[in-house]
């Protein structure tokens, strides 16, 4: 049952067909759930008595560096399945993660950075987290540098799934060698496992935007995808289809 | 079986010192590079003494990094394109059993001469005499590991005319566990404190990469025959 769902939706024109009737109901979502998270974390949630209103960046930041690790997982994980089962929707779904992940990485450094200076008085420092993202961006440049550079795309895709499992291998080993490194950053505050040590008025709308976040990526995520989608299979007979019925 | 794996394997790093010896100078270049870009230091930030003494691991280790990148790009070229490689892939044996040979006859030939000539400038940094054995000892788990994944780069890609900066852009990211711990263990010497630890998690590095660098390679190799 999974495994025919699974077939019918990794088929270009099926997937086509439904991304398109789902992309207007995920915006509502986005829109929803990203005006209600900036209200509560901007105008609601009381300023922080130690950072005052500076702290409000990290309804930006946080969603962003989570996103960063999510989106090179995903990104890792589909292209695994592209090498294993040769589904084409994998490696596209692989590759047009690539990009988005690679912006969320640079937003997440950006709003750092621009946090740091008024906390920690400086705009870089080489702490912990702060290089272990930045190697990260490094792995998403490899990535996109090695696909935009090999011709042939299905090849392209391929390579760049080994390239994304060898990272997510060294992900890790790069994450716990550096933590020990260098440590400047703050501690986690919100998956500590006992008790958060977030104040629950500013945790909800932080929440509320990693979860915007995250329907933002997967509409970026679909429209990457139709993108490519259209641009590989542009002799596939349905898009003739396609265009026949739009016209 | 277990006999024919060696001897798939030492037939193999036995071809390339053969065709290493046949090409005698090109053995230097990555040597005569290690050792320029470290003369490139003083001259750039000052002979000071307390000064060099205090970033020759560094100096010493990014250089090695360096000089195993420029090779590792030639690794699988030359059998790529006179078809060895398509031998190999159709003989018996896994091709990651080859794979690794290949590799490791790429660390005999680039990074055992790094490892001869680096206490050599290791005395012209002043650094102190156990500090550069802590130093090659470093070298000589790191520069392995150097090898291993820079394979995986050079294989993804073989096929392209311009794979030079790419191969850096890919594995110089990888590369940062093996500086840490290397350049950790050094200063810890430095320092007077114990550096077994950071040698342990060196080995562990170095085990990890033997047994797994050379599947994707193999993985990857294939993938550029097809």
């Amino acid at each position: 049952m999974f495994m025919r769902f699974l077939y019918k939706f990794s088929s270009p024109p099926y997937f086509y067909a439904i991304s398109g009737k789902l992309l207007p109901y995920l915006t509502i979502i986005f829109l929803g759930l990203i005006s209600y998270g900036l209200y509560g974390g901007l105008v609601t949630a009381p300023a922080d008595y130690q950072q005052g209103d500076s702290f409000r960046i990290i309804y930006v930041h946080v969603p962003a560096a989570w996103m960063s690790l999510f989106v090179y997982i995903v990104m890792a994980i589909s292209g695994g399945i592209g090498l294993v089962w040769r589904i084409k929707l994998a490696e596209i779904v692989s590759i047009s993660s690539a990009t988005i992940g690679a912006s969320f990485t640079f937003l997440a450094l950006v709003t750092g950075s621009l946090w740091g200076k008024p906390m920690w008085g400086a705009w870089w420092v080489w702490d912990a987290r702060l290089t272990s993202e930045l190697i990260l961006l490094f792995l998403y440049l490899g990535v996109i540098g090695l696909y935009n550079s090999i011709e042939d795309k299905r090849v392209a895709s391929r390579s760049v799934a080994i390239l994304a499992l060898v990272g997510v291998v060294n992900i890790p080993i790069i994450h716990y060698s550096v933590e020990w490194w260098n440590t400047l950053h703050q501690g986690a505050t919100v998956t500590k496992l006992d008790k958060p040590s977030i104040h629950i008025d500013m945790l909800i709308p932080l929440l509320m935007m990693a979860l915007a976040f995250k329907v933002y990526y997967f509409i970026a995520l679909l429209l990457n995808c139709r993108n490519e989608l259209l641009r590989r299979e542009s002799q596939g007979k349905w898009i003739d289809e396609l265009l026949e019925r739009q016209s | 079986m277990i006999y024919a794996f060696f001897q798939a394997f030492g037939a193999i790093v036995y071809r390339e010192a053969l065709l290493a010896y046949r090409h005698r100078a090109e053995l230097l270049n990555p040597l005569a590079f290690f050792v320029m870009v470290i003369t490139l230091f003083p001259l750039a930030i000052g002979a000071e003494i307390v000064l060099l003494k205090r970033i020759a691991p560094g100096i010493i280790w990014v250089a090695a990094l360096l000089a195993s990148l420029m090779s590792i790009d030639n690794v699988f070229r030359a059998d790529y394109e006179d078809g060895t490689l398509e031998l190999m892939v159709m003989t018996p044996h896994p091709l990651s059993l080859l794979v690794l040979a290949k590799v490791i006859a790429h660390w005999l030939l680039s990074g055992v001469p790094l490892l001869c000539i680096a206490p050599l400038m290791g005395v012209m940094l002043h650094m102190d005499v156990e500090i550069i054995g802590i130093l090659w000892i470093t070298l000589l788990l790191g520069m392995p590991v150097l090898s291993l994944i820079g394979g995986i780069a050079a294989s993804l890609t073989l096929g392209l005319s311009k794979g030079g900066i790419l191969v850096a852009v890919l594995v110089l990211p990888l590369y940062v566990p093996i500086l840490i711990f290397a350049s950790s263990a050094v200063d810890a010497a430095m320092a007077g404190l114990p550096v077994v630890g950071h040698l342990s998690m060196m080995c562990a590095i170095l085990c990890l990469a033997m047994t797994l660098t050379p599947l994707p390679t193999a993985v990857a190799l294939k993938m550029s025959l097809s």
